[in-house]
C-alpha cells in the first residue's frame, strides 16, 4: 500500500548565516527586481519610456551641482536624524520622536535668534542658540526615557505624543513671533543683518551640515561598536533581565542613551535654524522623524549602512519630485515608485534569513528510490 | 536554476545600461540653451483649490502666448523654506528668465534667488516686499479681491433682504457671520469689503468673524460655521480654501457666498456666489514683457477690468430676485469710480469717520504704520503696494476671536 503523505507546494525553513556575498547578490537582485517592475507599472500607467523617466530621476540628484548639493543637504539631515535614532532602536527602545526632539530644537533655536538679537553680540548669540537647542533636543527625549525608566510607560506612544506636542508648541511661538501680524509666517529671520546664522564654508550654505553629519555617523559607529556604552545598550535591548543580571542599571543606560539621541536631534534643529533654513515652521522637519527609523532599520542600525539606505531614500525624493515636474505627473507618482522600491528591498530581507523550497517533482523522488 | 536566472538579470542589466545612458545624454542636452524658459513654484499641487488656481492660470496664460509644455515647467510640493530657494535657483540654472511662485511664504526665499540671479525675474504673488527689497527683479502681485468681495456682499445684502421681507430672519436685525484664516490684513480687507457691499444694500446688518488659524483646515471652517450659525448668521461668507463652511451652511440650510471658486456642488441649495481671482492675465502681462525683453511692475494689481478679479456662476435657485442686473450696475460704478468700496462716509470706526490712516505698507524690519492712505474721501487700498493692508476695525463687524 502506498501511504500518501501530502507535502506542500512550498515550505520555508529559516536560513543560518549565509556569505554576504550572497547577501548583497539577493539586495541588489530586489533592487533589480523592483527597477523592472517599476519600468513596467510606469509603461501601462503613464505610457513614457520607463528608461527616460529613470534618466530624469538621475537628472533630480545629480543634473547639476546644485541639486547634488541639494540632494546631499537632504541626505544629511536625515543621517543625522536617523544616527541619532540607532542607538535607541539597538536598545529597543522604539522612539518614534524624533521628529519632535528635533523640532523642540528648533524652537529653541530659533527662540534665542528671535529674542536676544539686539541684547548679544552675534558670536555669543550663535553659541547660546546651539546650547538651547541641544538642551531643548535633549529634555524632549528625557522625558519618555524617564518615565519608560522609572514607571514602565509605553515609550512608543509616548514619544510618538511628544512629536505633536513640540509641533503645537511651535505653531502657538510662530503665531507670537509672526511678520506681517496675521499670517501666522515668522519668514527668514534676521535676512539683511544675518544675525545668528552660521558662517558658510567654503561659500556653500549646506557644506556644514554635511560635514557635521558625516562626522556624528563616524562617531556613532565606534560608539556602538567599540565603546562600553554601546555594548551596555545592546545588551540590553537583547535582554533586559540579562543585563540586570550581569549588573548593568538599565535605567541608566535608557535616560543616557536617549539623552545622547536628543541632543543629536537637537543639533539638527539648531543646524537647520541657523545654518540652512533660517525660520521656523511646523512642517521644518519634514517627517524625516518617521523617515529616519525606515533608515535606521533598512541599514539594520549600522551607520554606516545607513548613508546607503538614507541616500536611496533621498534619491528617489528628488527624483520623484523632477519626474513630477518634467513628465506632467502627480507628485504621489515619485512616492508610489518609492513604495515598491522599498516593498522589494524590505523583501530581499526575507529572502537573506529565509529559505523556501518547492515541493520536488514525484519523477524526481522514483529515480531517488 | 539560479544560475539562469541571474544570468537573465546580467542580462537586463547590461540591456538597461545603454538605453539609460542614452536616455540621461539626449535629456541633458535638450536643457539650458538660450530658449526662453518660464517656471511656476506650488506650495501644494493640483488637489489644493489655492494652487490649482495658479495652475489653471498659468496654463491658460502659457496657451494664449504659445508657449508649449517644453518651455514652461510647474514645480509643485515646494514648502516654504529653504526648498523654495533651492527650487528657484535650480529653476533658473535650467534657463528660466522668469520665476513665479505662489505661496506668501515663499517670499523671502525667493528674493534670496533673486540677489543670485540678477538676470532672470522672479515674482512672489501675494507678498508683500517688492517695495521696500529694492531688487530691480523681483516683483510682487496681487488683485484687487476687495472689489470682487464687494459685489459678492451685495449679492448677499440682497439675499438678506428676501429673508427680511419674507419674515425669515433669526433675530431682529439681519446677520452675518466670517470664517476668516488669520487676523491677517488680506482677510480683513475681505470681510470688510464683503460686509461693506453687503450694507451697501441692506444697511442695517451686522457681521461676527470667527479665525480658524489655518488656510486650509476643513474640521475648524466646519465648526467655525457652524459656531456662527448657532450665534443667529443669517448668512455665511469665508476666506479658507476648504469645503468645511459650504458643507456646513448646505446641512443648515443657510445662504452661503463663497470663495475662490464655486462650490455650487457642494451646497446647491444654498450657494450665491463666489468670487475669486484670476492668474492668468498677470502671468501673460509679465511673461510678454520678459519675452520682449521690457521691464514691468514690481508691484502689479490685477482688477476686474484686467480680467483679474472675477465672479463665478450666480446660483438663481437662491440669490434674491433682481441680484444679477444689480450685480453688473454695482460693477460697471466700481470700473468707472464711481463707486470706492473703502468710501469712508460709508463706514465708522469707533463711532467715527475714518479721515486718516497709516497703513504699514513698508513690509521692512521695523513694523511701522509709515504710510496715509485715506486721501479723496476713501481708503487707498492695494494702490500704494499690491498685497492688501487694509487692517481697520470697523463698527458692525465682531470679532468673537483674535487668536490668531
Amino acid at each position: 500500500m502506498d501511504k500518501k503523505v501530502k507535502e506542500p507546494l512550498i515550505h520555508i525553513t529559516k536560513r543560518k548565516m549565509i556569505p554576504k556575498k550572497q547577501e548583497w547578490a539577493i539586495r541588489l537582485g530586489g533592487i533589480l527586481a523592483a527597477l523592472i517592475f517599476c519600468a513596467i507599472i510606469t509603461s501601462v500607467a503613464t505610457h513614457l519610456n520607463p528608461f527616460a523617466v529613470y534618466a530624469k530621476m538621475f537628472e533630480g540628484s545629480f543634473g547639476t551641482e546644485r541639486k547634488l548639493w541639494a540632494l546631499l543637504k537632504e541626505l544629511g539631515t536625515l543621517l543625522l536624524i536617523s544616527v541619532a535614532l540607532a542607538p535607541a532602536f539597538k536598545m529597543k527602545f522604539w522612539n518614534l520622536g524624533g521628529g519632535g526632539q528635533v523640532m523642540a530644537g528648533v524652537l529653541a533655536a530659533t527662540a534665542v535668534m528671535i529674542t536676544m538679537t539686539d541684547k548679544l553680540p552675534n558670536g555669543a548669540i550663535i553659541l547660546l542658540s546651539c546650547l538651547a537647542a541641544l538642551a531643548a533636543g535633549a529634555l524632549w527625549a528625557f522625558i519618555p526615557a524617564f518615565c519608560r525608566a522609572k514607571w514602565n510607560t509605553n515609550e512608543t506612544l509616548f514619544t510618538l505624543m511628544m512629536n505633536y506636542v513640540a509641533t503645537q508648541i511651535v505653531a502657538y511661538y510662530i503665531i507670537i513671533w509672526e511678520h506681517p501680524k496675521g499670517s501666522g509666517k515668522i519668514g527668514v529671520i534676521n535676512q539683511t543683518t544675518h544675525i545668528g546664522w552660521l558662517p558658510q564654508l567654503g561659500g556653500n550654505p549646506y557644506m556644514l551640515i554635511v560635514l557635521v553629519s558625516i562626522v556624528v555617523t563616524i562617531f556613532m559607529y565606534i560608539y556602538l561598536k567599540y565603546s562600553k556604552h554601546g555594548y551596555e545598550l545592546a545588551v540590553v535591548g537583547e535582554s533586559e533581565n540579562t543585563a540586570r543580571y550581569v549588573g548593568i542599571n538599565v535605567g541608566k543606560v535608557i535616560i543616557r542613551t536617549l539623552i545622547l539621541c536628543g541632543l543629536i536631534c537637537g543639533l539638527t534643529g539648531w543646524l537647520l535654524v541657523a545654518g540652512t533654513d533660517h525660520t521656523m515652521t511646523t512642517t521644518l522637519e519634514g517627517g524625516k522623524g518617521f523617515l529616519g527609523v525606515m533608515v535606521a532599520w533598512l541599514a539594520h542600525f549600522n551607520p554606516i549602512g545607513m548613508i546607503l539606505s538614507g541616500f536611496l531614500l533621498c534619491f528617489m525624493a528628488k527624483g520623484g519630485s523632477e519626474i513630477s515636474m518634467a513628465f506632467g505627473l502627480n507628485r504621489s507618482y515619485g512616492d508610489i515608485l518609492t513604495g515598491i522600491i522599498l516593498f522589494f528591498v524590505i523583501g530581499s530581507e526575507f529572502f537573506i534569513n529565509y529559505q523556501i523550497h518547492f515541493r520536488k517533482s514525484h519523477r524526481k523522488e522514483a529515480a531517488d528510490v | 536554476m539560479k544560475k539562469k536566472l541571474i544570468a537573465l538579470l546580467v542580462c537586463l542589466t547590461m540591456a538597461m545600461i545603454p538605453v539609460l545612458a542614452s536616455c540621461g545624454g539626449g535629456s541633458s542636452s535638450g536643457g539650458g540653451g538660450d530658449e526662453f524658459k518660464v517656471a511656476l513654484i506650488c506650495l501644494h499641487d493640483e488637489n489644493s483649490t489655492y494652487d490649482l488656481n495658479f495652475i489653471n492660470g498659468f496654463k491658460e496664460a502659457m496657451k494664449n502666448l504659445g508657449i508649449d509644455e517644453d518651455h514652461y515647467m510647474i514645480k509643485t510640493g515646494v514648502p516654504e523654506g529653504q526648498e523654495c530657494y533651492d527650487a528657484a535657483a535650480e529653476l533658473a540654472d535650467a534657463g528660466c528668465k522668469l520665476i513665479f511662485s505662489d505661496s506668501f511664504g515663499h517670499q523671502d526665499y525667493m528674493l534670496q534667488a533673486a540677489q543670485e540671479f540678477p538676470d532672470v525675474q522672479f515674482v512672489s504673488c501675494t507678498g508683500d516686499k517688492a517695495l521696500v527689497a529694492n531688487q530691480e527683479n523681483y516683483h510682487n502681485a496681487f488683485a484687487a479681491i476687495y472689489d470682487g468681495r464687494y459685489i459678492a456682499g451685495v449679492a448677499a445684502g440682497m439675499k438678506l433682504n428676501e429673508l427680511k421681507d419674507a419674515g425669515k430672519l433669526k433675530g431682529d436685525t439681519p446677520k452675518m457671520g466670517y470664517v476668516g484664516a488669520f487676523t491677517y490684513a488680506e482677510v480683513i480687507s475681505g470681510y470688510t469689503s464683503f460686509y461693506l457691499g453687503a450694507k451697501s444694500v441692506c444697511p442695517d446688518v451686522t457681521m461676527d468673524v470667527t479665525f480658524t488659524g489655518s488656510w486650509y483646515d476643513e474640521t475648524a471652517e466646519k465648526e467655525g460655521a457652524n459656531k456662527l450659525i448657532q450665534g443667529g448668521a443669517d448668512l455665511i461668507s469665508q476666506h479658507a480654501d476648504s469645503f468645511g463652511a459650504p458643507t456646513a451652511c448646505e446641512t443648515a440650510g443657510v445662504p452661503n457666498v463663497s470663495y475662490n471658486g464655486s462650490t455650487k456642488d457642494a451646497g446647491p441649495n444654498t450657494y450665491i456666489i463666489s468670487s475669486k481671482i484670476n492668474w492668468a492675465p498677470y502671468f501673460e502681462y509679465a511673461t510678454k514683457a520678459v519675452q520682449d525683453g521690457k521691464t514691468f511692475d514690481t508691484n502689479w494689481t490685477g482688477t476686474i477690468e484686467s480680467g483679474s478679479v472675477e465672479l463665478t456662476e450666480l446660483n438663481t435657485d437662491v440669490a434674491a430676485e433682481g441680484t444679477a442686473e444689480k450685480l453688473e450696475e454695482v460693477k460697471a460704478d466700481l470700473v468707472a469710480g464711481k463707486t470706492h468700496v473703502f468710501d469712508t462716509s460709508t463706514f465708522t470706526v469707533d463711532g467715527k469717520e475714518l479721515t486718516s490712516y497709516k497703513a504699514d505698507v513698508e513690509a521692512d524690519e521695523k513694523y511701522e504704520h509709515e504710510t496715509e492712505v485715506v486721501s479723496d474721501g476713501y481708503f487707498h487700498e492695494s494702490e500704494f503696494r499690491s498685497a492688501p493692508y487694509f487692517d481697520v476695525a470697523i463698527d458692525g463687524i465682531t470679532r468673537l476671536d483674535e487668536k490668531f
